[in-house]
């Protein structure tokens, strides 16, 4: 028989955060987007020029795909219980096992065989996270954070997006939450996101993460043009956009996403000096657009030499400036 | 950033698919969501990043029909893929898979093999070895914005 389950979908601009927020809302648990940012410590960054990905070194605006949901359910007392299946065919019974059940079930999928994605997104990246939250005439009802609304998948389409191959290939990787506690204890946990995103951000001793690892970066986007040629250069610099840029990752967008926690913030905890930092970051998120402005228009003019490299590289000294600032003062805010 | 400088610059990158929220400041100073369709800066890079992948489709189209490399190339390139991608998507070996990219291998490769790459690739196994379907598709070409805002 089918089963519809009464779940709300909220779209949100980033998965991890909006599955996790979705699925809590469905127990009554009602924690924005940006709370669930927040308190996960989703805010990063780190650049890598060892890793590289498609012979482009890795710029990243966040921490590895999963921690956000590990830190909010450790923060928040709340039991996932995590499933990974070795046979795809298994993976598809436990899932209508639970949908029988009445259990919304999250899950991890490749994005490229997902057919309701717009083509320019469809890339071979595997960490996206969705909720499946039933099945109606053998299709399954799928709560995609992305999405502004629901949509629906056929069972072999769903099988293949959970067996995607690659880097961070999911195995039919399936969670659900097994315990809550009802009301949890906020307070708590947004002083130790935000105490964890300042330790991320201001004390990691090497130079590849947190404010650091900005100015790093500034100091290779400098030698680029230099180093690799204008063609190269311009991909480089590209990348570093569309990591900062695109679904899920943003640099900027993740500025004002966590502006918009600390003032949610201030109210649970009745701090004004947290209303009065949400504006301080929501700067610091119009500096990170300028940069992507920059180095947009270098890619534009990526056949020829370009003398903006110098100017992306002081803005992001003055960021990474800006950032350390910030973070000292958030700090301080909450101690 | 304000509400109202969220952009709304339209490249047809999401297909109208959906819009992305965006948090920015209304007018009181508090944070809320609003649904862009595009950013131009944005929408450069991502039109770059296919740019390149178009370029290398294009390339690898030409020495296919040219008989350097077999069909498995293509489609590999078409499909975003690299080898090891694909050897994990076939269950084959990575040097099996890269021997597989020249039609000298190619042409001897048993059928339960090239139903294995048939099945990834969502094509029949004739379909696979077809180089008229090769042929006829166009190489990709990427869109330009003619409209770039000085910001």
């Amino acid at each position: 028989m089918d089963k519809i389950l009464n779940f709300e979908h909220k779209q949100s601009a980033h998965c991890e955060n909006g599955v996790v927020s979705n699925l809590l809302r469905y127990y009554g648990i009602e924690i924005s987007e940006p709370m669930v940012f927040g308190i996960g410590s989703g805010l990063f960054f780190s650049h890598m020029p060892f890793l590289k990905v498609n012979g482009i070194p890795v710029t990243s605006f966040r921490p590895l795909p999963g921690i956000i949901f590990k830190r909010i359910s450790k923060r928040l007392r709340i039991k996932f219980e995590k499933h990974k299946y070795p046979k795809p065919d298994i993976a598809m019974q436990e899932l209508d096992k639970n949908l029988e059940k009445g259990i919304p079930t999250g899950m991890l999928v490749g994005v490229y065989h997902l057919t309701y994605f717009p083509d320019p997104y469809r890339f071979h990246f595997n960490a996206h996270n969705l909720v499946v939250y039933g099945k109606e005439n053998d299709k399954y009802l799928i709560s995609d954070p992305i999405m502004e609304e629901f949509r629906t998948l056929t069972y072999n389409e769903l099988k293949r997006v959970r067996y995607a191959k690659g880097t961070f290939a999911p195995n039919g990787h399936m969670y659900w939450v097994k315990e809550h506690p009802g009301r949890p204890n906020l307070e708590q946990a947004i002083i130790k996101g935000i105490k964890h995103t300042c330790k991320d951000m201001l004390t990691i001793p090497i130079p590849m993460f947190g404010v650091k690892g900005i100015r790093f970066l500034s100091k290779k986007i400098r030698k680029y043009p230099k180093k690799l040629g204008a063609r190269k250069a311009a991909s480089y610099t590209g990348q570093i956009v569309r990591a900062q840029e695109e679904i899920g990752t943003g640099g900027a967008g993740f500025r004002y996403m966590y502006g918009a926690f600390l003032q949610e913030a201030a109210g649970v905890l009745k701090k004004k000096a947290l209303k009065d930092l949400s504006y301080e970051i929501s700067d610091v998120g119009d500096k990170w657009r300028q940069f992507a402005v920059i180095t947009g228009r270098i890619v534009k003019n990526r056949n020829k030499a370009d003398e903006s490299y110098d100017a992306a590289a002081d803005l992001l000294l003055e960021i990474a400036d800006m950032e350390e600032k910030f973070f000292i003062k958030l700090k301080k805010a909450i101690s | 950033m304000k509400s109202t400088e969220v952009p709304q610059d339209d490249a047809n990158m999401m297909q109208g698919k959906f819009r992305e929220p965006v948090y920015s400041l209304d007018k009181n100073g508090n944070f809320t969501t609003v649904r862009s369709v595009g950013w131009n800066p944005k929408n450069e890079v991502m039109l770059e990043a296919w740019d390149a992948i178009n370029q290398k489709i294009a390339s690898t189209r030409e020495k296919v029909i040219a008989g350097e490399l077999s069909p498995i190339a293509y489609h590999l390139e078409k499909n975003l893929m690299d080898v090891g991608l694909l050897a994990k998507y076939t269950g084959l070996w990575k040097f099996k898979v890269k021997r597989h990219l020249k039609p000298k291998y190619f042409n001897k490769l048993s059928n339960d093999i090239l139903l294995k790459y048939a099945e990834v690739f969502e094509l029949s196994v004739s379909e696979l070895g077809d180089l008229n379907l090769v042929r006829s598709e166009q190489p990709p070409t990427t869109m330009k914005i003619k409209k770039w805002i000085k910001y």
